[in-house]
This record gives structure tokens, sequence and C-alpha cells, in this order.
């Protein structure tokens, strides 16, 4: 099996992590979030006027909070897809299998998803 | 990076819900209507939905512009089951970051689906559709649909702001050509670097559907019989 694909996104990742570390460490960028410029480039086009019409219902209370919520959900994504590739991939390799074909029981076709 | 809550006004927040509502109503329709006649289908649509899940929470450093923002991840699901499909997996996304991380927001969710679940899904869809006729490499028809896919999501959202707050009292032509180009400093440069990972990490994930799973590829029409051989003799 080849490897070519995995290696050419490892590189693309590894030069953006390199010129990552190099970056932060020459330049003094906040690193802040995008949509927190917005509003302020929001503010500087309506000269501060501009009120929220409307405010989130719940904020996390600390920025450890909200990685713990971001975590998550990466966690619940990153579960979901190991999950069904392994049955996939573990479906494909005993179907192939010649003992399987004669296992197979009636309701085989139904479960299958 | 989505509208943060309470940040568009009267009358743009409604006019992205009017605009977004039917598409998700149709997307709904679809999705439904597919996983009847096709069971099957059901663990590939929740492997598209957790893509986004994982590629949205990732807050990523944007080395062009020193701030952060985070990929969409809907490329996947467009290229799978088509965009109105990703919309309504986009919807989920936007409502847990809208409900727990306040991020995005509900009065802004008609605009953020639009933006993420709607035009993204859409450029992925017809670059990919093009780039397969044009018989590229699959795996850089993937790359390109899934990056320009997410880079037009933020294109979209800049496009959103500057309507609602164009330079001037009164929406003008040049007034939203000098707020977008504001907000397109903020959310299309530092996206740059995000969309070509998003691309990357999006070929990658397709090489190994093809590789266990190629069959409902070829019945959701997605790769034709003879480049799935293909790419399973050559580069599987």
């Amino acid at each position: 099996m080849s490897r070519k694909l995995e290696l050419i996104v490892l590189a693309i990742i590894l030069i953006f992590a390199v010129l990552f570390i190099y970056m932060s460490s020459t330049t003094d960028a906040e690193y802040g979030g995008a949509d927190g410029e917005a509003e302020n480039v929001i503010n500087e086009i309506t000269g501060g006027t501009y009120e929220p019409n409307a405010k989130p219902l719940w904020e996390p209370p600390s920025g450890e909070i909200e990685s713990l919520l971001f975590g998550l959900q990466a966690a619940i994504g990153a579960g979901i897809i190991g999950y069904f590739l392994g049955y996939y991939r573990a479906k494909s390799k005993y179907e192939k299998e010649p003992e399987y074909k004669g296992k197979k029981s009636p309701e085989g076709d139904r479960q299958s998803l | 990076m989505h509208i943060m809550e309470g940040f568009l006004p009267t009358p743009w927040w409604q006019v992205w819900f009017a605009v977004s509502i039917p598409v998700i109503l149709y997307g709904i329709y679809k999705m439904n209507r597919l996983v009847n006649e096709k069971r099957e289908i059901l663990p590939l649509l929740a492997v598209a939905g957790a893509f986004i899940f994982v590629l949205s929470s990732l807050k990523l450093p944007s080395i062009i512009t020193g701030s952060c923002s985070h990929p969409t991840g809907t490329g996947i699901a467009a290229i799978m089951f088509g965009p109105a499909i990703s919309a309504v997996l986009g919807i989920i996304v936007l409502v847990y970051q809208a409900l727990f991380l306040a991020h995005g927001g509900f009065i802004t969710l008609g605009a953020n689906v639009f933006s993420m679940g709607i035009v993204g899904p859409a450029f992925a869809y017809l670059i990919y559709k093009a780039g397969m006729k044009a018989k590229l490499n699959f795996y850089a028809v993937v790359f390109l649909a899934t990056a320009f896919g997410d880079w037009a999501t933020y294109v979209t959202t800049s496009v959103e702001l500057a309507l609602a707050y164009p330079a001037g009292d009164v929406l003008t032509f040049a007034g939203f050509m000098s707020s977008f180009g504001k907000f397109a400093a903020i959310f299309a440069w530092t996206q740059v670097p995000l969309a070509i990972m998003e691309g990357a990490v999006s070929a990658l994930l397709f090489k190994y559907v093809v590789n266990i799973k190629s069959d409902i590829l070829v019945e959701l029409k997605v790769l034709e019989d003879a480049v799935v051989r293909k790419l399973r003799g050559t580069s599987a």
C-alpha cells in the first residue's frame, strides 16, 4: 500500500507548523480569533455606534471551559469517524473470507448498514 | 469563524434566514429519502457529519494574518451527498457552537448556515464535478474542491458583513467594496493556509473511504467504477 498521499499531507502540515513556530517567535502577532477582529472593524465602520441586537444564551465562564467544550466537539467527531471507518474496514475484510458467505444469516441483509 | 451573536442588524439576519431555510428543508427531505432508499449510507453520513465536527473545532493559527480561525470540513459532505445535505449537517455543528461555546449565534444562524452550509459546499461540489469531468487526478480534485469550498465560506462571511456594514450610511457599491476589503482582509486572508490544510486532510480521508468502502461511493455516483479500480490498483 503506497503512502504517497500520507507523506504529502504530512509535509504540508509540517511546513505550516514550522512556519508558524518561526513566525510566532519573530513577530508579536496575538493569534486572537478572526471574529474578534471583525468586531473591531464593525466598530470602526460604524464609529462604535452599533449595539449587538442579541447576546449569547450562555457563555463559557472561562477560556479553560471553552477549550474543554471545543475539545469535546473534536473528540465526539473523531470517535464517530474512527468507529465507522473501523466498522467498514472489518466488514470488507471479513466479507472477502470464503467461510463468511456460508454463515450469512437471513437477516444479514437487513442488519447491514 | 462564524458571525458573532447579535452582530447582524435587521434586515440582514432575516434575509439570510429566508435564503437558508428553504435549502435546509430541501436538504432534510433529500436526506430522508436517501436514507430510506439506501440504509447502507448511514455510517458514511455520520462520518461526513463527524468530520465537520472535528475540523470546525480546531482553531488554527494563520501565518498570514497572525490570527486564528477554523476550517469548515463541509467539503467531504458536499462531494459525497451534495450541498443541500451538507447544509443540514453544517447546522448541527453551528447549533452546538452557538449553544455551548458562544461561538456564532442564533440570530446569526441563518447567515452562518448560508456561508458554511450552502455556499462553501456548493463551490466544493461544483469544483469536484468539473474536475472529475476534466479527468484530473481524483485526490487532486478533492483537494481543490474542499480547499476552495472552505475559502468560499469565508469570502461569503465577508460579503454578509460588508452588506450589513457598508462604509457610509447607505448601502452603495463603493461602500460595500470598501467594507468587503476590510472584512476579507481578516477572514479570507486568514483562511488561505487553513483551507490548504483542510484540502489535504480531506483528500486523505477520501483515500481511506475509497480503500475500504468504494462500492458506496459508486452507488452515490461520486466515483465511476473504472476510476475506483484505477485508484485501488495504482495508489491504493
